[in-house]
């Protein structure tokens, strides 16, 4: 009964942050366009040689998505922050978990729907061909570990960042060093695919990308409560 | 009322004070005695000659630096379960030395890198794991500077060092698969047994180094905390003052 109560206020509250963004679609659009920019950035820093852009492309990448991204997260927050409607939300009976949660799953298709641009751009500007046989289905696979990882801690800290001072500093800050694990894994594998696996690593730093998401999923579930409370 | 506890918190602090100081006055001599041992006893290396000597200071900072990281991951999972300020200022104060302790370590790899390895930094796994260690708890001891809220920043930073602990072994293993390079580290059991006792003197003097700064830390820290609360006092009343009259 009550599992199934906060499952819904989960789905309820996911569906509120994504109407609200549908609504206006502001931040989307911005967002997807700096991950485009960003993208731009580091081919012009890189240089127009053709085989050191392909094997920086996965790092530009994941750089691009980290960079734009982050800028998802406290918007999360803050468009209840600005209505008060956080204190609401806290009065409201249920567990905290599915107020993560709920958020988490906003946040997670926010991110993917910018990844769905920016990684097409990214296959054109870096000149990367599109995998063949089944290796696609690994790189989705690596994407979809990555970005659950980065989204995960995001939307975790920026209930955090986004009610303290200096926000925009502090969740970069925060964030970025806890990353390293998820770029490290999510850029090797993603390079060593596109190369064809000749080492057979990509698994293990999919494994290890796994464990990262399982790991901080559930520290974050039991942990928010203390965060969202004070 | 106000005054009784004024008293109080003077006397613990006057009994700290002589606690702490007796402390730090032994680590201080513990570790001169162990900086001494080594400069007579320790024959330069056969490769590094008397650069070797940074080791028995590097190499116990980093020890106690992953020694204080522990006490602030212990510190935390007890405040949030406790929910005790003074398991806050624990962490708060473990994690300010731990951090100093890591900058020391880094500085002093950096120093004996150049000479040595020819270069002032390298992408090997323990030197890019202990960079980011030192990141992930600067982050920690910034977070406390931007929020006021005593409560919350004591709420927020115990997740916040719980999370960063856990990342500690992922940062570190990932890191290593990336890369390879570092020697093997130096403890009693790889270095010559010229070198191993004037490592442990060191490591226990930078220990008792350590127990002290956190002590000190900590009884600061608990003392500011005092004062504010009677700040706050001594509004409330002043504000209930005032309502009485202006009611």
């Amino acid at each position: 009964m009550s599992w199934a109560s906060d499952v819904r206020r989960m789905r309820a509250i996911a569906w509120k942050d994504l109407t609200a963004e549908r609504r206006s679609r502001a931040v989307l659009n911005a967002v997807t366009f700096l991950g485009v920019l960003i993208l731009m950035l580091f081919g012009f820093a890189l240089g127009p040689d053709r085989d050191a852009l392909r094997d920086a492309a996965a790092g530009a990448l994941w750089l691009a998505i980290l960079f734009s991204g982050i800028l998802a997260f406290n918007r999360s927050y803050q468009v209840e922050l600005d209505g008060g409607a956080l204190e609401s939300l806290l009065l409201y009976p249920g567990s905290r978990w599915s107020i993560f949660a709920g958020k988490l799953l906003a946040n997670l298709a926010f991110v993917f729907l910018v990844e769905l641009i920016v990684i097409p751009v990214a296959m054109v500007l870096f000149q990367v061909q599109f995998p063949e046989g089944w290796a696609w289905a690994s790189q989705l696979a690596v994407l979809v570990l990555g970005t659950v990882g980065f989204v995960i801690l995001g939307t975790f800290y920026a209930a955090m960042s986004s009610r303290s001072r200096s926000r925009e500093v502090l969740l970069p800050l925060l964030l970025f060093p806890m990353m390293i694990p998820v770029l490290l894994g999510a850029v090797e594998s993603s390079t060593s695919l596109l190369r064809g696996d000749p080492m057979r690593e990509a698994g293990a730093w999919m494994g290890m990308l796994t464990a990262f998401d399982i790991i901080f999923l559930t520290a974050a579930l039991v942990t928010f409560e203390y965060v969202i409370e004070v | 009322m106000a005054v009784g506890t004024m008293d109080l918190t003077t006397d613990v602090a006057a009994s700290a004070r002589g606690r702490t100081n007796w402390l730090g006055v032994a680590g201080i001599l513990a570790l001169a005695a162990a900086q001494l041992f080594v400069v007579v006893t320790s024959p330069p290396d056969r490769d590094m000659g008397h650069l070797q000597k940074i080791m028995y200071v590097h190499v116990p900072a980093a020890w106690n630096a992953f020694l204080a990281y522990f006490v602030v991951a212990i510190a935390s999972l007890r405040y949030l379960w406790k929910g005790r300020q003074t398991d806050d200022l624990l962490a708060a104060s473990a994690a300010e030395v731990g951090a100093l302790l890591t900058g020391l370590t880094l500085a002093l790899g950096m120093i004996w890198g150049r000479p040595t390895w020819g270069v002032w930094w390298t992408w090997d796994p323990r030197l890019t794991s202990t960079a980011v260690l030192f990141f992930i708890f600067i982050a920690y001891l910034l977070l406390r500077a931007f929020v006021d809220d005593p409560e919350r920043r004591a709420q927020w930073s115990a997740v916040v060092g719980l999370l960063g602990a856990l990342n500690v072994p992922i940062v570190y293993m990932s890191v290593r698969w990336w890369r390879t390079l570092h020697q093997i580290q130096s403890s009693p059991s790889t270095v010559d047994p010229a070198y191993a006792w004037g490592l442990r003197a060191n490591a226990i003097a930078v220990l008792v180094m350590l127990i002290f700064c956190i002590r000190h830390r900590y009884e600061s820290a608990r003392l500011e905390r005092g004062a504010d609360d009677l700040v706050d006092r001594a509004a409330l009343a002043a504000g209930r003052g005032r309502e009485v009259t202006d009611g």
